[in-house]
């Protein structure tokens, strides 16, 4: 599903990834672990293809096809959804507009019919109860005024709405409490599926308890330096980042 | 992000692709202004002695006035002895029988600006006599608005069939001193609507300059005057969204409205004139003196007005609360591109007893262009338990533009509540990024965010006029994205 060669990206002056490598199967769950500052967010916006970042080498490849040359939009019309760490307000547009009309450019783009009304309220109203989201979410401005727990769960509500082939979910766990996390857990377990991937970019391991991943990746200085399977990230949770850091540079 | 930087650069550059000239055959005076140029003006529209007194008065007064300097804006100054102040609308004996008389050219205008068949005909003056459909619904109007005692006509009409309403309330909002702008419009004011609505009546519908016969043609300086006697209601619409065609760059308009006991006016403006090119050359100068009397108790009187066009706009539609629980409510949107400026707000002065005031004002400048709020709240000592809420947002595409604003508050009673709210924001990269993660091209994402930033204003402006204002907006915008 996506194949990322030797990935070398900068900010401005400054190199982030330095050759980073990653294979991710139709259908597999991937964490993506590490200390702040190893990279992790910057992966999942340069997959969704944010400007500011430059790809200087490699490759990254979605279903065969040259990610890089895509602009966002088709990028994520294609299926690739990021789940922002800090999804941004937007005020004055109403939150069920804007996932209209995210969901009629994908489905425009598949060749489909646009969505009806009734047909969005019946689905939106359907995914919110998933996820235990008061139906008046849908007639807020996007984020607006919106806890962070509530930024985090609207992210899960625009996912399950565009039922996306790969979703990069970047710090979906982070400023949420005990209940909000089992919510979120919870969407994001009900959109697991043999034909979709899932990756999590995650500094704890406390998402994982929830959503067990089948593979576990420590991001450290721009590169990967150790994968295996959940086992890991419990290993982490332990001894912390330092000893993978250590291993890696000795 | 220098990226972005490079495509505002290059999306803005992008033409206004109404921007057309058409040359049209006009009976006009030749450039130049003297008492002589007023007498012609007032001898040719027939007017009563008592017309071109008010004129000449208006006339001599300017004489002595400064063009005013304290706008944030900045223009060439303007050679008043330039312009022509007389353009006649061709009688209809003159006036194209169909369209195969009509100009070529101009035909060819409307086509591009996919304006419908039987709307171009009225558009290109063509003589009215009932054969195409907006003129029989324009007929069929007034015969509804006979029968509930509307009087809905050219201004010049109004001097001539009801003199009486003309001398009782012409200059009684806006005096002919008021300022430089509206002493000029009263010396050689061109036409304009003319509107009352009798004792207790509601006006059966919309009134648009759309459906007033010789609406076009009104010319530089025009004339509004609106009465809604005692209990009476109407909503009048101004402008439409098709753009403007107009040789003549200085337009000062005056718009005055009385509201009596109980009365209520609303009026709509959609201003989309050619609003220059990308240097800001050939550009609409629109200097408008646009007020209204709540003069009864209970009266109400609603501005909405979205502003699109005109390379400069000076415009402050503004109402005196005179009645007791009287009621002024101002809703502005103003965007301004490339290098148009805008300096527009609203003047709410308290004048009666619990008098209220609501002032929204969204301004959304792009390219390099200058967009200023400028407001007066003034609450007078007699005006006990006045109440005004002022909510000003500016919005910024790009780097290179600038929102200003001048909010003034002039309290003299102290049980007056008046509240200012302000922002300024940005479309942020952020915003932009986020939309298009979700699959939403990057224009239509502005467009979103615009409309957005609008809705408070927009759901102020009858249905129709709302949809319209919006696909003008996303128009007025389109490349302006960062």
């Amino acid at each position: 599903m996506l194949e990322i060669k030797n990935l070398e990206v900068s900010i401005g002056d400054t190199q982030i990834l330095r050759g980073l490598s990653l294979s991710i199967g139709t259908g597999e769950v991937h964490a993506i672990m590490g200390p702040n500052g190893s990279g992790k967010s910057t992966l999942a916006l340069v997959i969704a293809g944010h400007e500011d970042y430059k790809v200087t080498a490699g490759s990254v490849h979605f279903e065969g096809q040259n990610l890089l040359d895509l602009a966002p939009e088709e990028r994520a019309r294609k299926g690739v959804f990021l789940g922002f760490q800090y999804p941004v307000e937007i005020p004055g547009v109403n939150n069920a507009y804007l996932l209209k009309a995210a969901v009629n450019a994908r489905r425009k783009h598949q060749g489909e019919s646009e969505i009806d009304a009734f047909e969005f309220l019946q689905l939106a109203r359907e995914k919110m109860k998933l996820l235990e989201m008061d139906p008046s979410f849908l007639n807020r401005g996007v984020n607006e005024g919106f806890s962070g727990g509530e930024k985090k769960r609207n992210e899960i509500l625009q996912m399950a709405m565009l039922e996306p082939r790969l979703a990069i979910l970047d710090e979906t766990d982070s400023g949420l409490d005990i209940d909000a996390l089992k919510a979120v857990a919870k969407g994001i377990n009900a959109l697991r599926d043999p034909q979709r991937s899932i990756v999590l970019v995650t500094h704890y391991q406390r998402l994982l308890d929830y959503v067990e991943p089948d593979y576990v990746h420590v991001l450290s200085k721009g590169r990967i330096v150790r994968s295996g399977d959940k086992s890991l990230a419990l290993e982490l949770e332990e001894r912390g980042y330092d000893w993978v850091q250590e291993a890696a540079s000795a | 992000m220098s990226t972005e930087a490079n495509d505002i650069d290059l999306l803005v550059n992008r033409r206004y692709e109404h921007g057309f000239v058409t040359d049209i055959e006009t009976d006009s005076l030749p450039p130049g202004l003297d008492e002589d140029v007023i007498r012609a003006i007032s001898g040719r529209k027939n007017e009563p002695e008592f017309m071109l007194e008010w004129r000449l008065k208006a006339y001599r007064y300017w004489l002595t006035q400064k063009e005013p300097v304290w706008s944030h804006v900045s223009y060439t100054p303007i050679d008043y002895q330039s312009i022509s102040y007389f353009s006649a609308p061709k009688s209809d004996a003159d006036r194209p029988k169909s369209l195969d008389e009509v100009d070529p050219k101009l035909l060819e205008t409307y086509e591009k600006l996919g304006i419908p068949l039987h709307e171009r005909a009225k558009l290109a003056g063509v003589a009215v006599d009932a054969v195409f459909d907006s003129v029989s619904v324009a007929t069929t109007f007034k015969g509804k608005l006979a029968e509930a005692g509307v009087i809905f006509c050219p201004f010049s009409e109004a001097v001539i069939e009801h003199p009486e309403l003309i001398k009782k309330y012409l200059g009684s909002v806006v005096p002919y001193r008021d300022n430089f702008f509206a002493s000029l419009n009263s010396a050689v004011f061109s036409d304009g609507s003319f509107v009352y609505i009798p004792k207790g009546v509601r006006c059966p519908m919309e009134l648009s300059t759309y459906f007033r016969i010789n609406a076009a043609n009104t010319g530089q300086f025009e004339r509004t005057l609106i009465i809604a006697e005692e209990g009476s209601y109407v909503s009048y619409l101004e402008g439409c969204t098709a753009p403007m065609r107009d040789e003549n760059q200085l337009h000062a308009a005056v718009v005055e409205l009385i509201a009596l006991k109980d009365a209520e006016i609303k009026y709509s403006t959609v201003q989309n004139w050619y609003p220059g090119d990308e240097n800001g050359k050939g550009g609409i100068f629109n200097f408008v003196t646009k007020r209204g009397d709540c003069r009864g108790d209970n009266s109400k009187i609603s501005w909405t007005q979205v502003e699109t066009g005109s390379a400069i706009t000076w415009k402050y539609p503004s109402c005196i609360l005179r009645g007791d629980n009287s009621v002024g409510e101002f809703y502005s949107v103003a965007v301004t591109n490339n290098m148009q400026q805008a300096d527009t707000g609203t003047k709410m002065i308290h004048i009666g007893k619990n008098t209220r005031s609501t002032i929204v004002s969204k301004g959304i400048s792009a390219g390099k262009a200058q967009n200023s709020y400028r407001g007066l709240v003034r609450i007078m000592p007699q005006a006990t338990n006045a109440r005004n809420h002022t909510q000003c947002d500016s919005l910024l595409i790009g780097k290179q533009c600038g929102a200003h604003t001048f909010p003034y508050i002039e309290v003299r009673n102290p049980t007056a509540q008046v509240e200012h709210e302000a922002t300024t924001s940005k479309i942020s990269a952020d915003q932009l990024f986020y939309c298009r993660q979700r699959g939403i091209a990057e224009e239509d994402a502005v467009n979103m965010i615009v409309n957005g930033f609008c809705k408070e204003v927009f759901k102020e402006l009858p249905m129709e006029f709302a949809v319209e204002a919006q696909a003008l907006l996303n128009v007025s915008l389109e490349g302006a994205v960062g």
